[in-house]
């Protein structure tokens, strides 16, 4: 059954229905009963999806703050230029033609006609230049470094936006999408505060899907954009977005049928077994590779204990990541071979220093490096904060402190609240082991400079370097990235940038995080690619 | 008239215990590490300096707590609690949008709980020692012993999940359209019974235990066994004479209770997705939401308050030996 368009839905905007979506209400139903009788299923238009998330968005616009709810929602109303495909490759969105000039120093897109924002007014480059200049660059807590290196954008019509940069960068095309880089309405926000500005609540956007209301602490619901530019999408009238702020409810409300999605590990890591085994249940795990996110052992450099580099491959050795990897995570998780993942194939490289599980290997270590074991057996002590981003973070704390005894060493955990723990390890420095995740993002670019740049540590500033780590070789590496205009060669870069860390063992790599996402079987058309997650929900539509 | 004065003169020595509770609130909160622009800047993933910086600056954090104490002091004065920065809206509508919620659930449990925990309690009493007395004894003790959230998860696999007879969470069906306000309501109390019964049953145990003691302490008085000595009928004496005079400890706690509202339905409210106040609160600690936690922290005590002085009311009319004094 082919998709219906607008023009051949059965309601109109009145709710009443015509005679002629009447006959074609009659015709898809027999067709769908014909189908249903030969046990195919068949994919309908309309519909309403209730998906779970948490924690409720405190704006729509992504600029402003790219928490997991907000990246999911705002894509549904606000888009990029560009965005990715199935195998990581850029494709047009707002903008349907795209090229760099030889000299890499001017890339011109040619935008999409006949795009109107959800008020009627056309789009034009004049939002993409606001965008880019005023929010993008001033506001985005990532663009503000993505897009630093472009100077102006040369609008000469209404199609065509020209970006000036003051010397060649691969990231900032990587960094056009609706999450990274939001097109927002100028006729709306030119003139006006951004941060406080209405419309970032009641967000106006070209998106599939249009803003309908908010109800704080209960939900947030979407209509479909009957105006949309890509003919025939979207296929569900609408999408509620129901706050559930406890992980087992959300269990609870995908058995019982009442959501038919919820991202993000929505639900306790326990329970995916059995929602595996539920016959009305996916449970998905790709669409999350974009955020490319590795769990990590950061080791405090200001420790003199720690500072020893033998000590840092002594934990290597000490702590067990298969079965980190199979225990505590259920197998949801994968052993990290350095700080970047494997699914960022273009950058990853397996050709590092490795560093198995031998704990015999990590006692001898840590004997040479004059920390013999005392008559109970233990080393040294020192302190172990998690990242409270949820239970299985606390619980992985406690699995490498089990390790960490094994071998010597005395891990005391502390525990905190997300404000205070990134106060204590960003700010004050108060730590001597902090394990996390961390993201690359799209692009390592994005990701690895924060994490290994020596003048990376900024007091206060979360995500970043607080290990005090700093190699002239590895800053020279990054910088060296930043500027190459050769796909492959700045591959190589960060290769090589990969073996570094591995030697040094700033961080210790764990495993590689990967997300997963539950829907219903009857659902279909969610967004797989890399960047799935981040995407708008236009192509998900119901099987009967 | 005597009441009327009693009562002005409670709410004016109310006004320095606010304003104490608002700058101790206010020192408490700024002596935890980490504040919104942490909190901000940590979801994003990444951040820069001025980003950081910039987010500092617009919520007011950049400038010395003195300023920020007496900006908050000054606006307070004017009834603005102020301006959540984290929901984008000002602290008042959040309150009073989140209220409604909170009270229903609360007053529907508590009422639950003194109906049944009463009723438990009084036939506990009647024969101390009985089966009837050691079962309320043994059942109000499991129900007391029972994790709240447990109990509501469990509650949610039996009758949503498993018999689908009542929805999972939610205070109204996400979507509908609800053709009136019967429907309206109708699907409130549907999304109302699991939430309300399980917070009740915490209660209930609380209400049976403190009515069985004070009706075992008053039945054996002289005024009660002169009641019985004068013939009146077994049913009044209990009601009328001994039961008057136990229920002052019940309306202390359920005047506690109803000032707790912040607290007593946070985990209530979490499990079953539940809009109300106490959810907000739990939110705004862990997003360091200072302006939202001072208005909630500011609404809770003068609630706290005004039960006090309700109570204080209603003992006066129970017990004729209570007087008033301001």
């Amino acid at each position: 059954m082919p998709p219906q368009n607008d023009r051949s839905r059965s309601r109109g905007r009145s709710g009443v229905l015509s005679r002629r979506g009447l006959l074609l209400t009659g015709l898809a139903a027999s067709a769908a009963a014909t189908l249903r009788s030969g046990g195919i299923a068949a994919k309908v238009s309309g519909g309403t999806l209730q998906a779970a998330i948490w924690p409720a968005p405190s704006t729509f616009l992504t600029a402003v703050d790219v928490n997991s709810s907000v990246t999911l929602v705002a894509p549904n109303i606000i888009e990029g230029l560009l965005a990715y495909g199935d195998g990581m490759e850029l494709r047009p969105s707002l903008a349907e033609h795209w090229a760099a000039s030889p000299d890499g120093l001017s890339i011109t897109f040619k935008l999409r006609p006949n795009v109107r924002w959800h008020d009627g007014k056309p789009f034009t480059s004049r939002d993409v230049k606001y965008s880019l200049l005023e929010v993008w660059k001033k506001i985005h807590p990532r663009g503000r470094s993505v897009f630093a290196v472009v100077d102006a954008v040369e609008t000469p019509d209404d199609h065509t936006a020209i970006f000036k940069l003051s010397r060649p960068s691969l990231v900032v095309s990587h960094a056009l999408t609706a999450v990274e880089a939001p097109v927002l309405p100028a006729h709306l926000y030119e003139g006006k505060d951004v941060l406080t500005n209405p419309h970032n609540l009641q967000p106006v956007g070209t998106g599939a899907f249009r803003f309908r209301q908010l109800r704080q602490g209960e939900f947030l619901e979407l209509e479909r954009n009957s105006d949309y530019w890509d003919e025939g999408r979207p296929y569900l009238d609408r999408i509620v977005f129901r706050f559930l702020p406890d992980a087992a409810t959300r269990s609870a409300a995908l058995e019982a049928g009442e959501v038919q999605f919820a991202p993000w590990s929505p639900v306790p890591i326990a329970d995916v077994a059995r929602l595996k085994d539920n016959a009305s249940l996916i449970v998905e795990r790709r669409g999350y590779q974009w955020e490319a996110a590795y769990f990590r052992a950061e080791f405090n450099l200001r420790n003199p204990i720690l500072a020893d580099v033998r000590v840092r491959r002594a934990f290597a050795h000490a702590i067990n990541r298969e079965g980190l990897a199979d225990t505590v995570w259920y197998g949801l998780v994968k052993p990290a071979t350095g700080p970047v993942v494997s699914t960022s194939q273009r950058y990853y490289t397996a050709d590092v220093p490795r560093y198995a599980f031998d704990p015999a290997a990590a006692k001898s270590l840590l004997d040479e490096a004059g920390h013999k074991a005392g008559a109970s057996g233990q080393r040294f002590s020192l302190n172990l904060l998690f990242q409270p981003l949820n239970d299985n973070f606390r619980v992985t704390a406690e699995y490498i402190k089990q390790n960490l005894r094994a071998v010597g060493i005395d891990a005391k955990i502390v525990a905190t609240d997300m404000a205070g723990y990134i106060r204590r390890v960003f700010a004050e420095y108060d730590f001597d082991v902090n394990i996390g995740q961390m993201a690359n993002f799209l692009d390592p670019e994005i990701g690895m400079p924060r994490q290994f740049l020596s003048n990376a540590a900024t007091k206060g500033i979360p995500w970043v370097n607080a290990s005090g780590y700093g190699n002239p070789e590895v800053d020279a590496l990054i910088q060296a990235a930043r500027v190459e205009p050769d796909e492959a060669r700045r591959a190589d870069l960060f290769k090589q940038l990969q073996r570094r860390i591995q030697t040094d063992l700033p961080v210790l790599p764990l495993f590689e995080l990967g997300h997963f996402s539950v829907h219903g079987k009857a659902v279909t058309g969610f967004n797989t690619s890399p960047d799935g997650v981040t995407t708008s929900l236009k192509n998900v539509r119901f099987s009967t | 008239m005597r009441v009327g004065l009693y009562i002005l003169k409670r709410l004016a020595q109310a006004v320095p215990v606010v304003l104490a509770i608002v700058a101790v609130n206010f020192i408490l909160l700024k002596l935890i590490p980490g504040d919104l622009a942490d909190v901000i800047a940590g979801e994003g993933g990444s951040a820069t300096p001025e980003y950081v910086a910039m987010l500092k600056q617009q919520f007011g954090l950049d400038q010395p707590d003195y300023v920020q104490f007496y900006r908050y002091l000054v606006s307070m004065l004017s009834l603005n609690l102020g301006y959540s920065f984290r929901y984008n809206m000002s602290v008042l509508t959040l309150i009073w949008d989140r209220l409604p919620a909170t009270l229903l659930l609360l007053l529907t449990s508590i009422g639950i709980a003194l109906a049944l925990g009463v009723v438990a309690g009084v036939t506990a009493s009647r024969k101390r020692g009985g089966i009837v007395d050691q079962g309320v004894t043994l059942f109000s003790s499991l129900i007391f012993a029972m994790p709240t959230f447990w109990v509501g998860l469990l509650a949610i696999v039996l009758f949503s999940v498993h018999l689908r007879w009542l929805p999972v969470g939610g205070m109204t069906t996400t979507g509908a359209i609800h053709p009136g306000p019967f429907a309206l309501l109708g699907d409130i109390a549907r999304h109302l019974v699991l939430p309300a019964t399980t917070l009740a049953l915490s209660y209930v145990a609380l209400y049976a235990r403190m009515t069985r003691s004070a009706m075992l302490e008053v039945q054996d008085l002289d005024y009660v066994r002169t009641a019985r000595a004068k013939g009146v009928p077994q049913r009044l004496v209990v009601f009328r004479h001994a039961l008057r005079n136990a229920i002052l400890p019940i309306v202390t706690l359920t005047g506690l209770q109803l000032g707790s509202i912040l607290g007593g339905s946070i985990v209530i409210e979490t499990v079953y997705s539940w809009p109300g106040l106490g959810r907000l609160a739990f939110e705004a600690v862990g997003a360091r939401d200072v302006n939202l936690l001072l208005g909630l922290f500011f609404f809770s005590s003068v609630l706290v308050i005004l039960m006090n002085l309700v109570v204080d009311l209603v003992y006066a009319a129970l017990d004729p030996r209570i007087e008033l004094e301001g």
